[in-house]
């Protein structure tokens, strides 16, 4: 097995680009650093939560690309040249997405700690424009745990989006 | 959990050569499985070899034959959300929505798919012999804990069970899996893909050392107008088969022409009895008459314990899902059972 080796400063560290919430940003990177651990190790976007990091929790759902995928299960290097948004990028302090202020309307979130995968794949699935009834958009939910049990909440705050009650 | 190199494959011919001529690369697409194995330490890949700039390999095509090409680097759901998917194969559409969640569809992908490891739980604990992973040194789930397990097709070395949803459907419309390989291209038929354990239950699947999946032909026939994907779980989205049916009939004049019926979460495969299907057809589709494809399917099916209970769930499941795919319109999302 290789030589532990410090994060930064290693031989076999690749240069990639990511367009982080829409800023063009350049990092070294070993090629085992999952993409979580570039956001939030590397560049210090601490908004994207590392859950169970085994791809079963979702906490740390960011959107790629236009879709919501799992930071934790793939390698930043594998996303050379891509756009990555995390929950830094949706919305602003003086002008909240829609769904964020729909969490906080519908009471959509306790602890908080699943909440930025929450919205970012909420965000992404409306985007997409998937899920036609409620009973599919908790489906299509389904691969955000919420511990404290806000489920029913975060579907009511998802639904009154798609219903286009901010709009 | 070591480190590893990493490459960017340029070309199919390249991706190929530089597995094969490392004694641990691997390849990696959407890595959702691969990168999992490694976290638990359960694989070990000196280099990785990404797929992802293949381009060649992310497209979906309509054959000549009128069939449809699947790239083998497009993600599941790009898939399953495709409009000729959805027209002309909605069984396999509605399978693979069936499968892991949103997020890991939009990664996993269909070549991905097929080569994802067992879930079983003695597999997947680095601490447990396993002769899946680490042969010779036995199987705990023959006495330990199997509610997952297989009833048809295992040995005495392996009763693990091969999780895709995918692979159900891709059995029951007869799919081909194409590979490039160091001696070239070849076609394997979804049937001869995966394998059963036997006294070599490393081996998932046929693969020979460094082939890669290049695409999935489905053929022209869909089973469009009757098909059914009923997935039975602990919990009704983001779990693995305890028993699943992909089924799909041709019926002209009330009497079935043409019956495909293949069930997931029972074997190291998806399992097909041709007998099965072929005691159909002539028949109105009936619960007695897919009771009986049922007792083909599952003859000598074996409860190992805590998975008895899947022998009846199955033959249920058989009989039910027939009768479903008489109207998939009546079908939820998710290959969710209507209640």
């Amino acid at each position: 097995m290789p030589k532990p080796v410090t994060i930064r400063d290693n031989p076999s560290s690749h240069h990639i680009t990511l367009q982080v919430n829409g800023l063009e940003t350049t990092l070294r990177v070993p090629p085992w650093v999952s993409l979580l651990d570039a956001l939030r190790d590397h560049l210090d976007l601490t908004g994207t939560k590392k859950g169970c990091d085994h791809g079963q929790c979702g906490a740390c759902t960011v959107i790629c690309d236009g879709d919501r995928i799992l930071s934790c299960l793939t390698l930043a290097v594998m996303k050379d040249g891509a756009r990555v948004t995390t929950i830094e990028g949706i919305g602003t302090e003086d002008r909240l997405h829609p769904l964020q202020q729909a969490f906080i309307d519908y009471d959509a979130f306790q602890c908080g700690y699943c909440t930025p995968g929450q919205i970012c794949s909420g965000v992404a699935m409306l985007d997409a424009g998937h899920g036609e009834s409620r009973e599919e958009v908790k489906d299509l939910m389904s691969g955000n745990l919420c511990r404290c049990g806000a489920n029913t909440n975060i579907i009511d705050a998802i639904m009154a989006v798609k219903e286009g009650k901010y709009e | 959990m070591n480190n590893f190199n990493y490459t960017k494959a340029e070309s199919i011919d390249q991706a190929v050569s530089a597995v094969a001529t490392q004694s641990e690369g691997q390849f990696i697409a959407g890595g959702t499985n691969l990168i999992d194995l490694w976290k638990y330490d359960l694989t070990h890949p000196e280099m990785l070899v990404d797929l992802n700039g293949l381009s060649e390999l992310k497209a979906i095509s309509e054959l000549p034959d009128g069939g449809l090409r699947l790239g083998a680097l497009v993600s599941n759901n790009a898939t399953a959300y495709h409009p000729l998917v959805q027209e002309r194969y909605p069984l396999l559409s509605r399978t693979i929505l069936a499968g892991a969640t949103a997020q890991i569809r939009n990664s996993a992908t269909n070549g991905g798919n097929l080569l994802q490891r067992t879930r079983c739980y003695y597999f997947y604990d680095a601490a447990s012999p396993c002769n899946k992973r680490n042969p010779g040194s036995g199987c705990p789930a023959i006495t330990g804990h199997n509610r997952l397990h297989a009833i048809l097709g295992e040995s005495e070395h392996c009763i693990a069970v091969y999780p895709s949803d995918m692979s159900v459907a891709l059995a029951a419309l007869e799919a081909t899996v194409r590979v490039t390989g160091p001696e070239g291209a070849r076609e394997i038929p979804i049937a001869d893909f995966h394998r059963l354990p036997g006294a070599e239950p490393a081996r998932d699947n046929t693969l020979g050392a460094g082939e890669l999946i290049t695409s999935i032909d489905l053929p022209s026939t869909g089973f469009a107008d009757h098909h059914s994907y009923l997935k039975l779980r602990d919990r009704n989205s983001y779990a693995f088969a305890l028993v699943s049916v992909a089924t799909g009939l041709e019926i002209e004049g009330g009497r079935i022409r043409n019956a495909r019926i293949a069930l997931g979460g029972v074997a190291h495969k998806p399992w097909r009895v041709p007998a099965a299907e072929a005691i159909l057809v002539d028949k109105a589709p009936t619960p007695e008459a897919f009771a009986e494809a049922a007792d083909l399917l599952l003859a000598g099916a074996t409860g190992y314990g805590h998975n008895d209970f899947k022998i009846e769930l199955a033959r249920r499941a058989i009989i039910r899902n027939g009768m479903m795919a008489l109207d998939p319109s009546t079908q939820r999302p998710g290959a969710q059972p209507s209640l």
